[in-house]
């Protein structure tokens, strides 16, 4: 049996006196696509820190196919680990496509210019998320939408072997939703192993493998779309009142019917 | 889909260089004992000696070379400082290294006469200005070693308020018996300088370029944000405290030797990236390329607009630099389509 894709390993981490992530221990083989969603302010952006390197957890740590990423260089990691981030802001007028090439970064040194390959590996990417005719517009020109479809196809450019999606689909349309769940399906049928970050349940349970519930810094379910997405939990993880449906092919279908409490412990703040 | 190639950036920079190869021709050729462009060329490469080519390398080279060297610092500092604060309005000047600097040479120009240093101890009392208030805000806007954009940005804000309000206390002090020094050299000036400056400049020049130049790909990497670019593999706070270092370098090298000469440092990078895109790894030494040939010819100007009474070169980029700036501005607003 091999090390899992990805690993948290009890994780925990604390802004100040605030605990953001309280030993969280959630795994992935590769293959797998593992939804996981939870309150805002439930620490799902702090746990791709951790995996990322940006911020060191106080205690427990983030494994790659075995490997702490505390022991990896810093281009070594982002070989493997690609983020798609909510939005980024470009202060110079950068083209859609060059920010996809930025993908191949961590496969070059330093100064060096990309090669064809790599050039050819971004426009493949493109396309992969239908945006081939956005690639010499300004990053700057685009909607939020178009935005998050190029900061996926340079996730896809990093060639990884684990993609951290946080929340991918937010500003899409519902055909753009459809093909990024393609792509993160396929790129885990690959081999790839991917953790989604999605506050919607309905088209999460359909593209995850399984689904894991963040509440106040712990894991508080994880497991099949059909075990996690029950009312009773749905109201003490997120303090709402929740009807779960039977899509016609054995789907969950969730909708949320009333707000009714802050759920324990969680204050409501930014998610960050 | 477009990227820039080795190609097509080493043909840009060669066009670059020729432009500023020509500046170099017309500053060492204009002046009093005018010459022919090319001939002053061929004095300079050739050592051909003529009466008027020996006053164009002996008396004008130094000057064009330091006008060269300076205005080459002042864009790749620009450039850099515009991408490690991720503002294309930062200028070389924003986070306060030319305050210090200021500090440092008023410091001496008002107590150089009480104690007889005279100007020489002007230069190196600026750059000690200069490295002294980077170190400091340095250690003031880090935390943990890290340092947000913004935080370092609001901290040379205030760090160049503070040096303004230094300046005025120490020039009142002094009972500006430096006057007209001091006014020269806040606005920026090449006249007074000294014929050894040019190797000094150009040895912080090389030393900060060599340090930016394998790093202009992070630089890219960053314009997505310090997060972002972390996630692409980039050692952000090496990044920053490399790049923060050897700007300062630069800017305290060229800010000593010719006082504050605005302008040059923002519409420099600023013109260049409309005209050749955002990657640094084109930007940053075409910033060096162009920032030379305009100053030059700023200089150049200054030299010669008005007969016998030389100007300010400051005067000449910000008169110059402006307008063009204002204009570059509403063009670029223009076009966005912006409401």
């Amino acid at each position: 049996m091999s090390a899992p894709a990805l690993a948290f390993a009890d994780v925990a981490v604390r802004f100040g006196d605030r605990a953001v992530l309280r030993g969280v221990s959630l795994e992935l083989a590769a293959g797998e696509v593992l939804g996981l969603a939870g309150p805002n302010g439930a620490g799902k952006t702090t746990l791709f820190r951790a995996a990322t390197r940006v911020l060191r957890p106080e205690r427990g740590e983030v494994r790659i196919a075995g490997a702490p990423v505390a022991s990896l260089a810093r281009r070594e990691l982002a070989r493997r680990v690609a983020v798609v981030p909510q939005d980024v802001t470009v202060p110079f007028p950068f083209r859609a496509g060059e920010v996809v090439l930025m993908g191949r970064a961590p496969h070059r040194a330093g100064f060096g210019f990309e090669t064809a390959a790599d050039v050819e590996r971004a426009r493949v990417c493109l396309a992969l998320v239908g945006i081939e005719s956005l690639a010499d517009r300004p990053m700057l020109e685009l909607s939020g939408g178009e935005r998050q479809l190029v900061l996926m196809a340079r996730a896809l450019a990093q060639d990884p072997e684990v993609l951290l999606l946080d929340e991918p689909t937010a500003h899409l349309d519902l055909r753009h939703r459809a093909v990024v769940l393609e792509r993160v399906v396929e790129f885990a049928r690959a081999g790839g192993a991917a953790l989604v970050v999605s506050h919607d349940l309905t088209l999460a349970a359909r593209s995850c493998g399984r689904l894991a519930l963040l509440a106040d810094g712990e894991v508080a379910a994880c497991g099949p779309p059909a075990e996690v997405l029950r009312p009773e939990l749905l109201a003490r993880v997120f303090g709402v009142e929740a009807e779960v449906l039977d899509a016609p092919d054995g789907a969950p279908l969730v909708i949320p019917r009333r707000a009714t409490h802050f759920p324990d412990g969680h204050r409501p703040t930014a998610d960050t | 889909m477009k990227v820039l190639t080795a190609r097509a950036a080493a043909l840009r920079l060669a066009l670059l260089a020729a432009v500023l190869l020509g500046a170099l021709a017309l500053g060492l050729a204009a002046g009093p004992s005018s010459l022919a462009p090319g001939d002053a060329l061929r004095a300079l490469f050739a050592g051909d000696a003529g009466v008027a080519a020996d006053i164009a390398l002996r008396v004008r080279l130094p000057r064009v070379l330091l006008a060269a060297e300076v205005g080459a610092a002042l864009a790749v500092a620009g450039a850099l400082f515009q991408a490690l604060l991720r503002n294309p309005l930062a200028d070389p000047y924003v986070l306060g290294v030319s305050g210090g600097a200021a500090v440092g040479g008023i410091l001496a120009l008002s107590l150089g006469s009480a104690f007889g240093w005279g100007a020489a101890a002007v230069t190196p009392a600026a750059f000690a200005g200069a490295l002294v208030t980077t170190a400091a805000l340095y250690a003031v806007a880090a935390v943990r070693g890290r340092v947000s954009a913004t935080h370092l940005l609001l901290t040379g804000v205030v760090f160049n308020a503070f040096a303004s309000a230094g300046i005025v206390f120490v020039a009142s002090l002094a009972g500006l018996t430096e006057g007209t020094s001091l006014f020269l050299w806040l606005i920026g000036s090449l006249s007074a300088v000294r014929a050894d400056a040019a190797p000094i400049v150009g040895a912080f020049l090389a030393l900060g370029l060599g340090c930016a130049l394998p790093l202009l790909r992070d630089l890219d990497l960053l314009s997505l944000g310090e997060e972002s670019a972390a996630q692409l593999g980039v050692d952000v706070v090496k990044l920053q405290r490399v790049l923060l270092l050897s700007t300062s370098l630069m800017v305290g090298a060229a800010v000593s030797v010719a006082g504050l000469i605005g302008f040059v440092g923002l519409i420099v990078p600023h013109l260049l990236r409309l005209r050749l895109g955002p990657d640094h790894r084109l930007l940053v030494p075409a910033a060096a390329l162009g920032g030379a040939g305009f100053l030059v010819l700023c200089d150049t100007a200054a030299r010669t607009l008005f007969g016998g009474r030389e100007l300010p070169v400051g005067a000449i980029t910000a008169l110059a630099g402006g307008p063009l700036f204002l204009y570059l501005l509403r063009r670029q607003h223009l076009r966005s389509g912006a409401p």
